[in-house]
């Protein structure tokens, strides 16, 4: 999974209006007090994007404002070419583990079909056809044998591929998922790595937030390093340098040092 | 409360009175935990309580402007208090930077302390009793028939009836939409089921519900079969269906029970029989600590055999 070897002149050639995600002067702000600022994103099709940044950059928030989960305070965001409610059908979202109480009464089958929901509409009911697609999906991601599990019997790396799962029977073109990788174990993070590179290679382009950077060059090819701000966004191999890194973590002392890793990564 | 006397001396032998206050007890019990089960699982068991303390000045403001207790003037002013303390407890919490929960336990208080202020002040002149509106009037249901198709039939029971069917209709025909939104608003509403169209959806019913069963059985038991039987459901099972029907269950064995109790379990201690809302809602509270103490899966005995097990 090299990064792929674009020029960056080729990054003219995006056009916003058939990018699937195309972010222009968007600033978000709880209380008043701005959480994003005048963001500017072109993502190309096909891509696996890492969005990087310490804590409190507003990466869930970019995630959120994109979906209309949250108001925007200005700016506009298309996804290819068009408002997000006109293009909910491909779009899959992976929300964090922690938002949901996993001691509710349903079962893994259950919440991975949830991802048939939008298709169904309202009323109508999950039936065979909808199931097969979700056991599908439990297979995929090497849990099909837990199905009939209520999830709060199964382990947080489990539950992190149910919410996998469930973005795949969406059958999208447009993934966002809010740190898949957070807290899993090393069986789970392999399978995630699998399961992207099989999506991108079916060319669909996913966004996720990432913590760890001395992983990003080995699990994406696109990188967007934000602080509030864009940093810098685009390919891996030209973006992901020591400058850029220290100008996003560069006031977060506790944080540096890993940026320090991540870079004896990168030069290596 | 002059019909009392009816009730002692059938204390002894059931009678066709007894089985219509078990029946209108029944339905608003099943009424309440239909939609409570859903509040019990977002986590909003408070706001069942909120809702029911809230209407009161609405329903007091309602009363005194029309003089009657006809069911449209009533809900509109339960219908005003809800809208006014959800408003309300949104501004306190927005603008004053103030705890969801705590804007919630000051708005309803206050709407509560007002409503008793507006309804003592009532009394005065009209016939609008506090105590009814706690405890209610259950005891008097067989008193206020109606004949439809040839039947005599309670008036409660047909309103509570009709409301316990509108509910599970609604839950029926929402099913997957309030599970979803229950579990997950933010997919929910990426999606395209609008989280918030549901969390109204859920409140409505349950305002609705807490005004058809507030002046005939008080508002102790709506409070209490919001939301006992659905946690008392939850102690039991880990399946969702499971967890709505034997709610369903527990909200109906309460209810007998708890008429049952109130015709007897004062008898035990030399007292007369007590009011049959008040241990209805006991009742419930008895169902839920067996669960607490004997579920199989999460009960207190259960864990304690676990523990001593694993040593």
């Amino acid at each position: 999974m090299a990064p792929s070897g674009d020029a960056a002149g080729e990054d003219l050639s995006y056009h916003s209006d058939t990018a699937p995600l195309a972010v222009h002067d968007l600033t978000v702000a709880y209380h008043r007090k701005p959480v994003l600022w005048d963001i500017d994103l072109d993502i190309p099709e096909g891509k696996l994007v890492g969005i990087v940044g310490p804590n409190g950059a507003g990466k869930s928030t970019l995630i959120k404002a994109c979906l209309d989960l949250i108001p925007k305070t200005s700016g506009e965001v298309g996804i290819y070419g068009k408002p997000y409610r006109q293009q909910r059908h491909l779009v899959g979202y992976v929300p964090q583990r922690e938002s949901v109480d996993w001691d509710f009464p349903v079962s893994a089958l259950d919440v991975v079909a949830m991802g048939t929901y939008r298709q169904l509409g309202w009323f109508r009911r999950v039936g065979a056809k909808q199931k097969q697609a979700a056991m599908e999906a439990l297979k995929q991601v090497g849990i099909e044998h837990l199905a009939q599990r209520q999830i709060s019997q199964l382990s947080g790396g489990q539950q992190q591929r149910i919410f996998l799962a469930r973005a795949l029977v969406q059958n999208a073109q447009l993934y966002f998922m809010d740190e898949p990788f957070a807290a899993v174990d090393a069986a789970t993070e392999q399978a995630i790595v699998k399961l992207l590179q099989s999506l991108n290679g079916e060319g669909k382009t996913c966004l996720v937030v990432h913590h760890d950077l001395a992983t990003v060059t080995q699990y994406f090819d696109w990188v967007v390093l934000l602080n509030m701000r864009v940093v810098a966004a685009g390919p891996v191999a030209e973006v992901f340098t020591q400058e850029n890194l220290h100008k996003t973590y560069g006031g977060q002392l506790g944080l540096l040092n890993d940026a320090a890793k991540a870079l004896s990564y990168v030069t290596r | 409360m002059k019909f009392r006397h009816l009730l002692q001396v059938n204390a002894m032998n059931w009678t066709s009175f007894d089985t219509w206050i078990v029946i209108a007890g029944s339905l608003c019990a099943l009424a309440c935990a239909l939609p409570g089960c859903f509040l019990v699982l977002r986590k909003m068991s408070m706001m069942g309580d909120a809702i029911s303390h809230a209407v009161l000045p609405g329903l007091a403001v309602a009363f005194m402007v029309t003089g009657s207790r006809t069911s449209s003037a009533m809900f509109i002013g339960a219908a005003m208090g809800g809208v006014v303390t959800s408003v309300f407890t949104q501004w306190i919490s927005k603008f004053g930077n103030v705890d969801r929960g705590a804007a919630m336990g000051i708005v309803f208080t206050t709407m509560f302390a007002l409503g008793l202020i507006l309804i003592v002040q009532a009394a005065d002149h009209v016939d609008l009793d506090p105590g009814c509106v706690l405890y209610g009037a259950i005891e008097l249901t067989p008193l206020d028939l109606v004949t439809i198709g040839g039947y005599q039939i309670p008036r409660t029971v047909i309103v509570v009836g009709a409301v316990m069917l509108l509910n599970l209709i609604v839950i029926v025909a929402f099913f997957k939409e309030l599970k979803l939104s229950a579990f997950d608003a933010p997919l929910s509403d990426t999606l395209g089921f609008s989280s918030r169209f549901l969390h109204y959806l859920l409140m409505t019913m349950v305002a609705v519900t807490t005004v058809a069963a507030f002046e005939a059985v008080g508002s102790i038991i709506v409070i209490a079969m919001l939301i006992v039987p659905p946690a008392t459901a939850l102690l039991l099972t880990r399946r969702l269906v499971l967890v709505m029907l034997l709610s369903a269950l527990v909200s109906i064995l309460a209810a007998t029970l708890g008429h049952v109790g109130a015709l007897t379990v004062p008898r035990w201690f030399g007292f007369e029989t007590t009011s049959t809302s008040g241990m209805m809602a006991t009742a419930a509270g008895f169902l839920f600590s067996l669960a607490w103490l004997f579920s199989p899966s999460d009960g207190l005995v259960a864990r304690w055999i676990g523990r001593h097990r694993d040593r």
